[in-house]
């Protein structure tokens, strides 16, 4: 078949699945069997292994006794569960258990486990938690589920494309906002949504997280970043629920991009991803620091290297 | 760029440039040795040197020494298994001028006690530069089948390997030469597209004025 869109933009991939009455994500596998010269089928097979390293994540990222590398952070996954398989959760079991989900991908990261970047280390836990716990809360099949990683995939080359992926780059937005956009589409189209409802989606979880900053405390992947997987994948499911029930934005979701671009240009480097400015830069973010780090370390993080700027 | 650039790469957290490319670093490290190392010094410089102990640094490039993959969850017990394996481990920290923030220079000892040292740096993404083999200047990625000939400075030494290099077919994407002096020690580094020969190496070594060569496979 002949692919008319090119992930340099959503709208003509949105139009693409409309006109052929076909799922976003079996577009997204044909056009990359054809430009990865594989079957559909190996291509499947591929990111069957990503969807199931990212389900092997959730029994050791739920530890009670997990710790990260620098012993800062660890075990809120544990806790979240507890109260989400409780059944006393306030938000019920599908939120709490996106939540937990997302703390435990995200705490596992930071102890030296082993994930799936998606799209970014930092925003590991995002997409995993939503498909998972669209898998498991609402009885899907994890086909169906794999196939919804591709869908995601789209919507992170399009932001990868046309604007960027990394917190060095355009801050938090650039990479928890990726991810709870990409989550957002794949939810979307989970829940039964039209491809519309996809666009509308990605552009309302992107535009609820617009301008966040990356302030890393201590230049690692803990302080704020775990909390904010968890409140990524919730934005996720906002959008979604918004979109199905036939909310639309107003501002299309690739203006939301092109737009989410400009904020990160304009953000002061100080909150991107160089821990000189917001929590970073706090009298706790600073004690912090030099707990990991003694006073002699200073300064913290990578502010002098513009190495995590390629896009992961 | 496709859908895994996307999701993916799978590796062991908490950050590309600092673990995994670490490990890969470590890994090429031990390849240029050929042998299990019972000694490791690594000096480590920039964010390296600062951050390590928080993002595990140290952890994934004694795990890349030992062999580990980048998605090797054993990455994180690393020392341990180190001193178990019998590899004595020196971590240092320092400036090395000019250096890239995330780099590390290592020298590794076999148990004969042949030496091997190599300065590399983790460049964003997991991706990784080495700039330098035994003090003398190099740019390896480990994207391509890498061969490092070290060799005596002498005329017609380039011509004969890439002779022996384009009779197996192999094609050269990249070339350096460095020296330390007119007629001293040298080394070669070749990126090739695709490895076609595997007797490659053996047939470099068989020509004159070659001391090693090492194919390094992608890492």
């Amino acid at each position: 078949m002949e692919f008319t869109f090119n992930y340099q933009s959503l709208s003509p991939l949105i139009e693409a699945s409309v006109r052929e009455g076909r799922p976003i994500s079996q577009l997204v596998l044909a056009q990359q069997a054809a430009q990865m010269e594989m079957s559909e089928e190996e291509i499947y097979r591929q990111m069957e292994k990503n969807y199931r390293v990212m389900a092997a994540c959730i029994e050791p990222g739920s530890r009670k006794n997990l710790r990260s590398t620098s012993g800062l952070t660890g075990g809120s996954a544990y806790k979240m569960r507890q109260v989400s398989e409780s059944g006393k959760s306030l938000t019920g079991s599908l939120l709490s258990g996106a939540l937990y989900r997302a703390l435990a991908v995200s705490e596992l990261n930071a102890a030296m486990g082993r994930i799936v970047a998606a799209p970014t280390a930092g925003s590991c836990g995002i997409l995993p938690a939503a498909i998972l716990t669209m898998e498991k809360e609402r009885g899907l099949s994890e086909r169906n589920c794999i196939m919804a990683l591709f869908t995601a995939s789209a919507v992170g080359m399009v932001i990868a494309n046309t604007a960027s992926l990394a917190g060095a780059e355009g801050g938090c937005q650039a990479e928890c906002g990726s991810a709870a956009a990409m989550a957002a589409a794949a939810i979307t189209e989970l829940a039964g949504g039209t491809p519309e409802m996809v666009g509308h989606a990605v552009a309302i979880a992107l535009k609820n997280i617009l301008g966040l900053v990356c302030d890393p405390v201590a230049g690692l992947v803990e302080i704020p970043c775990i909390k904010r997987n968890a409140s990524g994948v919730a934005g996720a499911f906002v959008a979604a629920e918004l979109a199905l029930a036939g909310i639309e934005s107003a501002i299309p979701a690739d203006e939301v991009i092109w737009a989410m671009k400009k904020v990160g240009d304009a953000m002061s480097s100080s909150l991107k991803e160089t821990a000189e400015g917001g929590l970073a830069a706090t009298p706790t973010g600073k004690k912090l620091h030099d707990q990991v780090f003694g006073q002699e370390g200073a300064p913290a993080g990578c502010h002098s290297c513009r190495g995590c700027t390629s896009g992961k | 760029m496709n859908v895994f650039d996307i999701l993916g790469p799978v590796m062991i957290g908490p950050s590309s440039s600092h673990t995994a490319g670490a490990a890969r670093i470590g890994r090429i490290t031990l390849a240029l040795l050929g042998a299990p190392a019972v000694r490791a010094d690594i000096l480590l410089h920039g964010s390296f040197a600062k951050t390590y102990r928080g993002h595990g640094t140290d952890k994934a490039l004694i795990a890349g020494i030992m062999g580990m993959e980048t998605d090797d969850e054993r990455i994180r017990f690393a020392p341990e298994l180190a001193q178990d394996a019998g590899l004595q481990v020196n971590i240092s920290t320092g400036e090395i001028e000019g250096a890239h923030p995330n780099t590390a220079r290592i020298t590794l000892t076999d148990a004969e006690g042949r030496q091997v040292s190599l300065q590399g740096s983790s460049i964003g993404g997991g991706n990784i530069l080495i700039t330098q083999v035994n003090g003398m200047e190099v740019q390896i990625t480990g994207q391509y089948p890498t061969l490092i000939v070290l060799h005596r400075d002498a005329p017609g030494t380039i011509a004969a390997v890439t002779e022996v290099v384009a009779e197996t077919g192999a094609n050269i994407c990249s070339f350096r030469l460095s020296r330390e002096a007119k007629g001293g020690d040298a080394v070669m580094n070749i990126e090739l597209d695709s490895l076609t020969n595997r007797s490659l190496k053996e047939q470099i070594q068989a020509l004159p004025n070659i001391f090693s060569c090492t194919i390094l496979e992608p890492v």
